[in-house]
C-alpha cells in the first residue's frame, strides 16, 4: 500500500517544525553563542562624519589599555593590500577608511582585545582627527554641477554618476503615447529602508598556522560566494577556507554582502594566530550594512479612455551610498526594476534609470526583495492607482482591464519577462469579495458625511522569483544555481545537503518534505543540513526568494536520481525487469502484482549488501539545478482603512491577502511566511525608515528612532489561496517569502490616498507618518520624503 | 546540580570587582565581576545561558529578556550586580528534563516562531503575563508582548501561541490541526 503523504511529512503537510525544537529550548547555535578557547574580540571605531579628511589617526592611546592585543587602521590594511575590496557590483569599497571618510558609521579603525568591554575601552582611546567636508545626501544634489567629488579615489570619475542604464522600447514606447486619450503622471520616493533582523552581523575568524586553514563562522545568507569573495580578497586559496554559517537570528538580505568588520577579523586571527570574534551592535548594523530602496520615481501611464493601457515610461534615480556595493544579478543595474507591470498587458515601455553616489552607507541589498522588485511593484501599483485615479475609473475595474488572462500565458513582459502562469482575475475576485468592495463605496460615502475617512486600496502584482537561469542570472560571473547531495543509509535514513541557507524559512523541515514526498521516506527519517562550506555542495544562497525555486528544485532532483537508481535495485530484488517495476510512494512493487513489492528502505539497505552484478554500491547522489525561467507568483493585497483627520493617524481595519504560490510544501510555513511579509510591507508604509539630515547624519541609528512594528501595532491578517502550479519547476512550487513586502506597501498607501482622495492629494511619500498625512490633509498638497539639503545661512 | 559554584568572568586589572549571587533557574550562582557588567552578559559569557540574546543595546527589542523576581527585564540594561540576591529565570529554566512548558509546546505549534532569535524573550514575556493573567484576550496578549520585536513572524501566531499555551495552562486541550507534528518529539 502506497504511504500517506501528509502522515509521513510529505507535501502539502503543514509539519510542525525540526528548528524549533532547539530555539524553543534557546539552544539555538548563532554565531555570538560559539565561543573557542583563546578567543580575542573586536570592535569597531566609526567615522560621527558623513563626509570628511582624515587628518591623522592617534592609536597609542587604545594601544595603553591593558588587555588591548592589536589595533589596526587603514594604514596598516592598505601595508596589505586590504583597505579596499571589490564590491558584488564591480565597485571597490573601503574596509578602512585611509584617505577620506565617505558617510556616518564608516569604518576607521578597530581594536581586537580580551574581552568586548576592553575592545570598546581601546576604540575610545583612539583620536581621530577630521576635516569636514560637505556632504551630500540625495540624488539631486550629488548631480549638481559644483556637487564635491565623494570618490575622488577612482580614476576616471569626474562626477557622482554610477550609472545611466536603460531597458525597453524608446521608440515604440513614444508612438504609443503619441496615440493616448489620457497620460497619467506621478512623481515619488521609496524611501530608504534597512532590513534589520534582530540579530545584528557578526563573525568569528580562526585561521590555523599550523594547517593554514581559515575557519570564518559568520552571518551570511550565501556561504559559498563569501568563501570565493574571500579567497579573492585575502588571496588564500580556496580550499584553505571553510565558512560557517550558523544559526542566522533573520536575514532579509543584510546578511549577503561581504562587510569589512569580517575582513577584519580575519585579518585580526592572522596576525595574532587566535580566534578573533566580532559581534556588530544594533547602531553599527544600522548606519552601516545593506540598506534597501532609495529611488526616486517618474513614471508616466499612456491610456485609451476605455481604460486599456497603451505604455508605460519609467525613470529612476537611485541613490546608492558611498560605495556601489548592491548585492544583485550583474547584468542588471537597478535590479530587476524591468520586471513592473509584468502582471498587466502592457504592449510596451521603457524605463531609464541613474545610479549616484551620495554621503550614505552602501548597501542597496534585496531587502526581502528580488533585486529592486519591490521598488518595481510600488512604483507599478502606485501608478496603476493614479491613473485610474485620472481616467475616472473604479480601481478594481482598472486592473480587471488590464490584467493577463489566464490563457494568455506565456506571456511577454513589456520589458521583455516571460511568465508562465497564473489565474490573476481569480485571486483579485477572491480579494474584492473577501473585504467588502462592492458595499464599500457606499459606506466610505456615509462616513465621510460623519467626518470619518475610509480607504481601500488594492494592489495586485506578479514578481520574479528564483534567479535565475545561467543564461542571463549571474554575480560577478559566477552561475545563479543550486546543488542537493543526498545520502540514503543503509536503514533506509538519510541526510540532505543544500547550499542554500535558512535563516528562518524553515528548510530543515521542508525539504526533509520534499525527499519525504519523492521518495516516501517520512520526513523525520532525514536530516537537512546547511551552511558549512566544507560539506554542503555549492550554492548561491539563501535570499530573493530563491531557495524553493532553485535549491528546493535540486532536492527533488536528486531524490529523483537516487528513486532512478532504486528502482534497479528493486528490480534486483523482485527478480523482474526493470520496465515491470512500478512506482508508488514508499515502495515499488511488479506491474499486476501489487502486492509483491519492496520498500525504499529495503532498496537502501539492499545498496549497501545485495546490489546487482556490476552495480556501483552505496545510495547517495547530488544534482545542480539550473532553473529554465523565474517561478512568477501572483498575489492581491487589499487594505482597507481610516485615517484620523484629526492627528493624520491611520489604522487598518481590515486586510486580506491572496496569494499563488504554486504548490505549497508546507501550507503553515508559507503562511507565516507571508505573514512575516505582511508585517514588513505595513512596517515601510507607516513607519519605518532611515533618513539623513542636511549633515549627513543617520536619523534611524537605533531602535528608537528606527521604528518597527510591535504585536500592539501590527494588524491582523486574513490569508486566501490559490494554487496554479509552476509549469518548469519539479513540484510546482513558486517563491513565496517576499511577495507580501513587495506587494503589499502599496495596498496600505493607495488606501489612504483613497482616503484622502477628496482633497486631491496624488502623493505621500512612505512612511505615512502622521505629521506627512496631517499635512497633506490640511494643505492639500502632496508629501515628499527627500531628504533636505543645505542651504547657506 | 551544585547550590554553588565559582562562575568565571573576564576583569580588567583596574577596575575592582563585586561579588555577586544570586539564583539563576533555580540554582545559586556567585561570581566576581565588573560592577559594569551588564546581566545579559553574565547570563551569556559567565553562565553559559546563550539562550538569552542581546539585539538592540537599546531596550527595544526585548531578545534579551529574563524574568527577575518574577518580572520581565530587559538584562542587557541592566548591570549584573543589581541582581545580586535575586532570582532570575532564562530560556534554559523553562523546561524540565522530561517536558517543555506549554509556552513553548505552543510555540511550536502554532508556528510561532521562524529565525528563533526573538523567541526566548518572547516566551519569557509571556510567561509573565500568564502567571498573572492565565485567561487573557487577544489584545492583552498583544500589549504584554508589545516589547518584544519580531522581524520574521508578523506576531499573528506568537498571539496564537501564546492564547495556545493560556488553555492548555487552564487545563484544557488546545486545537491544533491534523497534520503531522514532524520534527520528531517535542
Amino acid at each position: 500500500m502506497a504511504l500517506d503523504e501528509v502522515k509521513i511529512g510529505g507535501l502539502g503537510a503543514s509539519r510542525r517544525r525540526v528548528e524549533d525544537n532547539r530555539f524553543i529550548r534557546g539552544k539555538g547555535n548563532y554565531v555570538d553563542d560559539i565561543v573557542l578557547p583563546g578567543m580575542l574580540h573586536m570592535e569597531i571605531l566609526r567615522s560621527p562624519l558623513a563626509h570628511a579628511r582624515i587628518a591623522s589617526i592617534d592609536v597609542s592611546g587604545a594601544w595603553a589599555v591593558p588587555g588591548v592585543r592589536l589595533v589596526l587602521t587603514g594604514e596598516m590594511m592598505a601595508a596589505r593590500n586590504l583597505a579596499w575590496m571589490p564590491t558584488l557590483s564591480y565597485d571597490t569599497q573601503a574596509v578602512l577608511a585611509t584617505d577620506k571618510v565617505r558617510f556616518q558609521g564608516q569604518e576607521v579603525a578597530c581594536v581586537i582585545a580580551d574581552d568586548p568591554y576592553i575592545a570598546k575601552d581601546g576604540c575610545e582611546a583612539i583620536v581621530v582627527e577630521y576635516e569636514p567636508l560637505p556632504p551630500i545626501v540625495n540624488p539631486q544634489q550629488a548631480m549638481a554641477v559644483d556637487a564635491p567629488l565623494i570618490r575622488d579615489d577612482k580614476v576616471n570619475q569626474a562626477d557622482n554618476k554610477i550609472f545611466d542604464w536603460e531597458v525597453g522600447d524608446k521608440d515604440g514606447t513614444d508612438r504609443a503615447f503619441a496615440q493616448a486619450d489620457v497620460v497619467s503622471e506621478i512623481e515619488m520616493h521609496y524611501p530608504r529602508s534597512h532590513p534589520s533582523p534582530i540579530e545584528a552581523c557578526g563573525s568569528i575568524a580562526d585561521f590555523d598556522r599550523s594547517t593554514s586553514k581559515l575557519t570564518v563562522y559568520m552571518t551570511t545568507q550565501a556561504p559559498h560566494i563569501i568563501r570565493a569573495a574571500v579567497s579573492l580578497v585575502a588571496e588564500i586559496p580556496e580550499h584553505m577556507i571553510r565558512i560557517i554559517s550558523p544559526d542566522l537570528g533573520g536575514g532579509f538580505g543584510n546578511k549577503v554582502p561581504v562587510y569589512p568588520g569580517y575582513v577584519m577579523s580575519i585579518l585580526a586571527s592572522i596576525l595574532t594566530e587566535r580566534p578573533v570574534k566580532w559581534i556588530e551592535d544594533k547602531s553599527g548594523n544600522l548606519i552601516s550594512t545593506g540598506f534597501g530602496r532609495d529611488v526616486y520615481l517618474k513614471g508616466q501611464v499612456a491610456m485609451r479612455n476605455d481604460g486599456k493601457i497603451l505604455g508605460v515610461r519609467m525613470h529612476t534615480d537611485s541613490d546608492h551610498g558611498a560605495f556601489f556595493s548592491d548585492a544583485q544579478p550583474s547584468k542588471f543595474k537597478i535590479g530587476l526594476m524591468h520586471s513592473a507591470f509584468a502582471c498587466y498587458d502592457v504592449p510596451t515601455a521603457h524605463l531609464t534609470a541613474t545610479g549616484v553616489y551620495t554621503n550614505k552607507a552602501p548597501g542597496g541589498v534585496a531587502y526581502r526583495c528580488s533585486f529592486r522588485v519591490t521598488e518595481a511593484m510600488f512604483f507599478q501599483e502606485r501608478m496603476i492607482c493614479a491613473a485610474a485615479d485620472d481616467l475616472g475609473m473604479d480601481q478594481a475595474e482598472f486592473r480587471r482591464v488590464n490584467l493577463v488572462r489566464d490563457d494568455d500565458f506565456p506571456k511577454r513582459t513589456p520589458f521583455g519577462f516571460l511568465t508562465d502562469s497564473g489565474q490573476y482575475e481569480k485571486c483579485l475576485d477572491i480579494g474584492l469579495e473577501a473585504i467588502g468592495y462592492a458595499d464599500f463605496k457606499q459606506e466610505q460615502e456615509e462616513a465621510r458625511k460623519r467626518g470619518r475617512l475610509l480607504g481601500i486600496g488594492i494592489s495586485t502584482m506578479t514578481e520574479p522569483l528564483g534567479a535565475g537561469n545561467s543564461r542571463e542570472y549571474d554575480i560577478l560571473g559566477i552561475k545563479m544555481f543550486d546543488s542537493a547531495e543526498l545520502r540514503i543509509h543503509m536503514t533506509g535514513k538519510a541526510i540532505l545537503r543544500t547550499g542554500a541557507k535558512t535563516q528562518g524559512q524553515g528548510h530543515e523541515t521542508t525539504w526533509a518534505q520534499i525527499v519525504a514526498h519523492e521518495l516516501g521516506i517520512p520526513a523525520d527519517d532525514i536530516v537537512v543540513e546547511e551552511g558549512d562550506t566544507d560539506t554542503a555542495p555549492f550554492g548561491m544562497g539563501t535570499y530573493a526568494s530563491r531557495s524553493t525555486p532553485v535549491a528546493g528544485a535540486a532536492v527533488a532532483m536528486v531524490s529523483r536520481k537516487i528513486r532512478a537508481k532504486a528502482r534497479k535495485i528493486a528490480a534486483h530484488l523482485l527478480e523482474a525487469s526493470e520496465e515491470d517495476v512500478e512506482w508508488e510512494l514508499g515502495r515499488f512493487y511488479v506491474r499486476g502484482a501489487q502486492d509483491r513489492g519492496v520498500s525504499i528502505q529495503e532498496c537502501a539497505m539492499a545498496a549497501y549488501s545485495n546490489v546487482p552484478d556490476g552495480m556501483e554500491p552505496g545510495l547517495e547522489n547530488n544534482a545542480y539545478y539550473d532553473p529554465p525561467n523565474l517561478t512568477w507568483p501572483f498575489a492581491c493585497y487589499i487594505a482597507k482603512v481610516e485615517v484620523d483627520p484629526e492627528t493624520g493617524v491611520w489604522d487598518v481595519l481590515h486586510m486580506v491577502a491572496v496569494d499563488d504560490c504554486g504548490v505549497r510544501i508546507n501550507p503553515m510555513i508559507v503562511e507565516g511566511q507571508i505573514m512575516g511579509g505582511l508585517t514588513e510591507a505595513y512596517a515601510m508604509a507607516n513607519m519605518q525608515f532611515i533618513t539623513f539630515d542636511e549633515d549627513g547624519n543617520c536619523i534611524g541609528s537605533n531602535y528608537m528612532d528606527y521604528l518597527l512594528p510591535t504585536a500592539w501595532e501590527t494588524p491582523g491578517f486574513e490569508l486566501h489561496e490559490v494554487v496554479t502550479p509552476c509549469p518548469h519547476h519539479p513540484i510546482g512550487a513558486k517563491g513565496i517569502g517576499e511577495c507580501a513586502t513587495v506587494g503589499g506597501p502599496a495596498a496600505f498607501v493607495n488606501a489612504v490616498m483613497d482616503a484622502l482622495k477628496h482633497t486631491g492629494v496624488r502623493n505621500i511619500d512612505m512612511p505615512l507618518l502622521p505629521d506627512r498625512v496631517h499635512d497633506a490633509l490640511t494643505t492639500g498638497n502632496d508629501v515628499s520624503g527627500m531628504p533636505p539639503v543645505k542651504t547657506e545661512a | 546540580m551544585t547550590l554553588f559554584e565559582e562562575v568565571p568572568v573576564t576583569t580588567t586589572r583596574e577596575i575592582p570587582v563585586r561579588r555577586v549571587q544570586m539564583r539563576v533557574n533555580g540554582e545559586t550562582r556567585a561570581a566576581n565581576i565588573e560592577p559594569r557588567l551588564l546581566l545579559a552578559h553574565l547570563l551569556r559569557n559567565g553562565l553559559q545561558l546563550t539562550g538569552t540574546h542581546t539585539g538592540c543595546d537599546t531596550t527595544n527589542c526585548g531578545a534579551c529578556t529574563v524574568l527577575f523576581d518574577g518580572q520581565p527585564v530587559k538584562s542587557c540594561t541592566m548591570f549584573a550586580v543589581q541582581a545580586d540576591g535575586h532570582e532570575i529565570t532564562t530560556v534554559e529554566g523553562l523546561a524540565t528534563a522530561s517536558e517543555l512548558h506549554p509556552i513553548q509546546e505552543g510555540f511550536k505549534d502554532e508556528h510561532g516562531l521562524q529565525c528563533g532569535f526573538c523567541t526566548p524573550g518572547m516566551m519569557l514575556s509571556a510567561k509573565a503575563l500568564l502567571e498573572e493573567n492565565p485567561n487573557p484576550t487577544e489584545d492583552e496578549v498583544r500589549w504584554a508582548l508589545s516589547g518584544n520585536l519580531c522581524r520574521c513572524t508578523g506576531y499573528q501566531n506568537i498571539v496564537k501561541a501564546v492564547l495556545w499555551a493560556a488553555e492548555k495552562m487552564r487545563g484544557y486541550t488546545p486545537a491544533s490541526d491534523d497534520a503531522a507534528d514532524g520534527g520528531g518529539e517535542a
